[in-house]
Formats: C-alpha cells, structure tokens, sequence
C-alpha cells in the first residue's frame, strides 16, 4: 500500500486541486472496508461446516482455513465497497463507509481487495486442498462480480440469487476438512440460502427509502411493501422445514431438532405479524431474530455435534 | 484538526509536508503491515512443521 495514491472522486474533498494527496487511511479504515461483522457470521457458519465434517483436520490447518475463509469475506467486501462507493455515498447507512466518507480511496480499496482476495485462495489452497480454495474463490467472484456489479443495481431478485454467495462459507469449511462436497454441506448451504431473503427484505422495509435515492431495485422499492412482506412469509415458510431437515435426515441429534423447531416456529410467527402489520415493528423483530435464528441453529448444530462425540454415540 | 497535507517548500526543495495526523495514521498503517507480515511468517513456519509432520505435539490422526 502506498502512502501516496491517486485521489478518487468520492475520496477527494471538495476543492482540493489535482495533485496526489496522501493517504488520510487509518487502520480502522481498512478493517471497517472487510465489512468485520458480515465476516463474523462467515467466519462462525465456516467454522461449524468444518468442525461439523467427518474425518480429521489439524487443528493449525483448521484455523489458517478459517483465517483465509474470513480474509476472503474481506475482501469481498471491500471490493463491493469498492465497486459501490457511489451508491454508498447518497444511502443513510453506508455514507460514512471509508470510501464515501473520503477516507480511502477507490484504488487503494480495489488494491486491498484484489490483494487480500489472491493471499486467502493460494493460502487456503496450500493449507487445507484446491477444491476448498476454488469454492473460496468462486464464493469472492460471485459477490463481487454477479451480485455486485450485476444483480444488486439490476433486479429485485438481487438478494435472492445474491444470498447464494453468503451461503458457500459452510460448505468450504466443509470443503477444508474433507476434500469434497457431503449432502450435509449442501443442507447448511440451503439452509442459509432461503434465510437470506427474509433478513434482508425485513431490514429494507424501513430503509426503502436509501434504496430508492440510491436507484437499487430492491423488492420494495419496485414491488412495494405488501408484495414483500408476502415474500417474506412464503422464504420464511421454505426455511423453517429446511432447518429442521439436519435432524429428520439424520445428521443432526434431538437437541438440534427441538431446537430448531422452536426457532423455526419463532420464525414463522414473526413473518406471519410482518405480513399481517402495515408499521415496522415486525420487520425490525424479525430482522433481529433472523440473525439469532441462523446464530442459534448453527450453534446448536456445533454443541450437538460435539456431544455426539463426547458420548460416543452416532447422530 | 487539520489532515489535509501542505504542498510546498520543505527545506527548500518542492515535495508534500505531512501533518502531524498524517504522520500519526502513516505510521499506524506501518505497524499493522508489520505485525501482518510476522503473523504470515509464524503460520507459514507452523503450517510447513505440521505439513512435513515434524510436529512432536501432533495428534494421532
């Protein structure tokens, strides 16, 4: 990284002349542009795929995996951030991001990324197995390349087809351990998949608003709010069953399965008030229990797994 | 507080003239790449000991 770099339009003050300036980036900034708390719950989900995994990974394997799978969440992150600093610049909730916000530029942002993004596929690759680092990488290219640059600024459906990308970190961390690709993975993954959708249609009831002025299609913006909230019912529907499928297909035990029913059922329950409510109470309850919802299941999945272990007996 | 560098002279020659936050945010980003590369260098030390297996503490597969 290099101290002094090319001012990009969002990065540079207003009226400052044409000459190099540098870097006004702290660290702070940097870790702000690997978006750390969407790289928690990665990292979490990723950690769960491979410990769930049969079979043995060193520990010091597993976690240089998890550090290239959370490194790589990073990078993809930052260069959505790159890619969408002028819509994060007119939208409430992103105009203080380190690019809008003129603390970083464009190009150094697509440096850190495009970096960050090489370091976590060759590491992940050289410490775990290729397949896992392809995943890795396919993961990167498709947040940044289809949901990013395509879908986000082009269909309403962004989210939907988008998630997929947010789904993968399981699978590679099952990846990482294994060396393939179980039917138990591809469940976590779908599992994510469909909570996608009502996550982030819940938290854009009330940010409509920033997605209109920003010119992102998002469901309420181009379908309204009683289209959405409809779709967040039907997504929410599809996704309790498929919680609660590790357990019915054997490789989750009880205390998954109980657990999993309840939260799936608090579920439901919230985007049934969503979908019946014409104020935003609802959406923000569900918003909120959707990501103790996936916390806890995961969670659950790990403890039961661990436990299974401990008593020696087969889930 | 100002961030924004001063272009001009500095002991007499042309060149940028860091503000002190500059200074301070500069030397930040140093110490982080810093720490950065010893991190890399320790896990690709510890990644190649359990690789070729010499690792006395390593658990039976």
């Amino acid at each position: 990284m290099s101290l002094l770099t090319e001012g990009a339009e969002v990065a540079r003050p207003a009226g400052a002349d044409a000459r190099v300036e540098p870097s006004l980036a702290g660290v702070g900034d940097y870790i702000a542009l690997m978006k750390p708390r969407v790289m928690s719950l990665v990292v979490f989900t990723a950690l769960v795929g491979l410990m769930v995994a049969p079979g043995y990974l060193h520990p010091v394997v597993g976690f240089i995996s998890l550090l290239c799978i959370a490194v790589g969440a990073g990078a993809a992150g930052a260069l959505n951030m790159w890619y969408d600093a002028d819509i994060d610049a007119v939208m409430a909730r992103t105009a203080d991001r380190p690019i809008p916000a003129g603390r970083v530029t464009r190009g150094e942002a697509l440096g850190f990324g495009v970096t960050l993004a090489g370091g976590s596929v060759a590491v992940l690759g050289l410490a775990a197995n290729w397949l896992a680092a392809g995943l890795l990488a396919f993961t990167i290219f498709f947040y940044v390349a289809i949901y990013t640059m395509w879908l986000k600024r082009s269909t309403p459906q962004n989210i939907v087809i988008g998630g997929a990308a947010g789904a993968f970190p399981p699978m590679i961390g099952w990846a990482a351990a294994t060396g393939g690709l179980g039917i138990e993975s591809l469940v976590l993954f779908l599992i994510i998949f469909f909570w996608t959708p009502p996550h982030f249609w819940a938290l854009s009831l009330w940010r409509a608003g920033d997605y209109a002025r920003a010119g992102i299609p998002m469901l309420p913006v181009v379908a309204g709010p009683a289209e959405t909230r409809r779709q967040i019912l039907i997504y929410s529907l599809v996704l309790a069953p498929l919680g609660v499928l590790p357990w019915v297909a054997g490789y989750a035990g009880a205390l998954y399965g109980v657990t999993s029913l309840v939260m799936g059922a608090g579920m439901i329950g919230l985007a049934v008030r969503v979908k019946c409510e014409t104020g935003l109470t609802g959406a923000k309850q569900l918003f909120g229990f959707s990501i103790l919802y996936l916390f806890v299941l995961f969670a659950v999945l790990l403890a039961d797994d661990r436990l299974a272990h401990l008593l020696g007996r087969s889930v | 507080m100002t961030i924004m560098a001063r272009h001009g002279e500095h002991d007499g020659e042309e060149g940028v003239v860091l503000t002190e936050e500059q200074k301070r945010r500069r030397r930040a980003r140093s110490i982080a790449i810093a720490l950065a590369l010893g991190a890399l260098v320790f896990l690709f030390y510890a990644l190649t000991i359990v690789k070729v297996g010499l690792h006395p503490l390593q658990p039976a597969p």
